[in-house]
């Protein structure tokens, strides 16, 4: 592992590539990427095996369970995401990236940088519901098919990103000034 | 043809393709960078423009290649998924998820590339993501009303814009090589890199740029396979060959009393007017759906004769050109209308019975023939049917 992690792929050769998969995706399944929603089925079998009273009794679980008749973890994006998975770290491997750290902008301390991925993943999360799918799943697949929603969503992920930019600047660029 | 699910891949090899195209998803996802949050931000802040980069380019190949594969008619965008607007939930949660971006410095699924190579602060947003999830499905009734406010439907750009879909490829290929270029001098100059362009690249770039225009100029140029043969039938029709062979409403009708399994009766109207009145043992295709795969099979087979009609008897011919177009030699367009058929047959009545005897027998045999063909529609009514293969839009999306 003395050997140094390889350089990144060229942006708009890699943007074409996801391009690719993307669009053989929805040759084949019909469906863009997604992400969240899995991360989602996660979360429902979780309350659902810990908490099987309450899940019984609360509406959304109970469509939940109708829509998905096979259990929550029988979906495409569960699958699709467990791919994600091995790619990742195929890739990765391939190129020396594996490493377990913690990535941060300079100056921040270890445990500033989970809070905020935790809270930034929390808000991500809750948004990814609202706006029924994420960055993956409304903003590029949602791109790619020309949804109307889709496009919207992506611009306000951008936009509301630049626009807090400047007020979380410490956490990114923070140059010791 | 496409979507290949659930028609030509079963919805359960469907889970093993999502696997698979998940590989390539995380695979070029990592190539990318996308793994290294430093390298997401860098968007936000200037130094950095790869997000962008990769993204703007995956969508404008994809939308390219979707707009190819329609105009080829290989896949059928009426019922791929097309992420439904509902306005204010997509505005509110865009501006959340913007914020978690910048905060977090992730998305969910970069947050899993960043996780599958090791990264800490990765799984740290995924376990977030999940939290968020759980307060989102928790406190679902609070924001029941704001999920479904201002529904548009499966609402498409162009359509809003009222232009074309290739059209509005064309221009996002424009927009995306402008932004290309406007943020590779921004990254430039924060990182006070003198922007140099080189020939090569230079070069490289624009012959990417020129192939992906002139792919959606062909498509908008060339015709797709349904306009050709609208187009080559209007030209026969104009030239006023091929009228087809006429059928007797007469005939047809002692056709059906006897040996009605010969035949092929094809109702060309609309769904509506089919369920009002049609003539036993008919099938339904509207005209305009005639010509595409799942239907044509009915069509082009060699076991019964056709008998194609309409409101009009344009409506007929027509049918019978599409059908000949598609390789069906054999086949007949009834002399009268759908309505004057349900006339001339079911809706007589005695006292439009005629004095004269040549006149007297066809009454006769109206009469008759209206009843023994209720009564085989009746019998067949299941058997000769199409299956209805109502195409049905693929569930997707992240919700």
């Amino acid at each position: 592992m003395s050997e140094a992690p390889k350089k990144y792929m060229n942006p708009y050769l890699a943007g074409f590539f996801l391009g690719f998969v993307l669009l053989t995706t929805i040759y084949v399944s019909g469906r863009g990427l997604g992400a969240s929603g899995a991360i989602k089925s996660f979360v429902v079998k979780t309350v659902e095996t810990i908490a099987p009273e309450h899940a019984s009794t609360t509406n959304y679980y109970i469509n939940q369970k109708q829509n998905n008749p096979g259990g929550p973890l029988k979906s495409w994006l569960v699958f699709e995401v467990i791919g994600v998975l091995i790619g990742a770290f195929l890739s990765a491997v391939m190129s020396n990236r594996v490493m377990v750290k913690i990535e941060k902008g300079p100056g921040v301390r270890n445990g500033v940088r989970i809070a905020a991925a935790v809270f930034g993943g929390a808000l991500f999360g809750f948004g990814s519901q609202l706006a029924r799918g994420c960055t993956s799943g409304a903003a590029l697949s949602g791109m790619a098919v020309m949804s109307f929603g889709g496009i919207l969503t992506m611009m306000a992920i951008f936009g509301m990103a630049y626009a807090m930019a400047y007020f979380f600047r410490k956490l990114w660029i923070n140059k010791a000034n | 043809m496409g979507p290949l699910v659930p028609d030509i891949i079963s919805n359960e090899f469907n889970f093993i393709i999502a696997i698979i195209v998940g590989i390539g998803f995380g695979f070029a996802l990592e190539q990318a960078g996308f793994g290294s949050t430093k390298k997401l931000v860098g968007l936000f802040y200037g130094y950095d423009f790869t997000v962008l980069k990769v993204f703007m380019t995956a969508g404008v190949t994809a939308m390219v290649g979707i707009t190819i594969l329609n105009h080829l008619g290989m896949l059928d965008v009426s019922i791929i998924y097309i992420n439904p607007t509902f306005m204010w939930a997509a505005i509110i949660g865009g501006v959340i998820m913007g914020g978690g971006f910048i905060i977090g410095g992730f998305c969910p699924g970069t947050s899993v590339v960043a996780a599958a190579s090791g990264k800490v602060d990765g799984m740290a947003f995924v376990f977030g993501s999940a939290l968020g999830i759980f307060a989102f499905v928790e406190g679902y009734p609070l924001v029941k009303d704001l999920m479904i406010a201002e529904n548009l439907g499966d609402l498409l750009v162009f359509e809003m814009m009222g232009i074309s879909r290739e059209l509005f490829a064309l221009m996002m290929i424009f927009v995306a090589s402008g932004i290309f270029i406007g943020v590779t001098q921004i990254e430039n100059k924060v990182n006070n890199k003198k922007t140099e362009w080189l020939k090569s690249s230079f070069f490289k770039y624009g012959v990417s740029i020129g192939l992906a225009v002139v792919i959606v100029l062909i498509t908008m140029i060339t015709p797709t396979r349904a306009e050709l043969m609208d187009k080559r039938i209007d030209a026969k029709l104009a030239a006023g060959e091929c009228e087809p062979q006429m059928m007797e409403e007469d005939k047809l009708a002692f056709e059906l009393m006897h040996n009605y399994y010969r035949y092929n009766v094809i109702d060309v109207r609309s769904a509506e007017e089919f369920k009002a009145f049609h003539i036993p043992t008919a099938i339904n295709i509207p005209l305009e759906e005639l010509h595409k795969t799942e239907y044509i099979n009915q069509v082009v087979q060699n076991i019964k004769t056709n008998v194609f009609y309409g409101a009009n008897f344009e409506q007929a011919q027509r049918a019978c050109l599409v059908a000949k177009y598609h390789g069906r030699a054999e086949n007949f367009a009834l002399n009268c209308t759908a309505l004057e058929f349900n006339e001339d047959f079911f809706l007589l009545t005695d006292d439009q019975a005629p004095d004269n005897k040549v006149d007297g027998e066809t009454f006769v045999f109206r009469k008759s023939a209206a009843q023994k063909l209720k009564e085989i529609g009746e019998a067949v009514a299941n058997l000769d049917k199409p299956v209805v293969k109502k195409a049905k839009r693929v569930q997707g999306g992240c919700s």
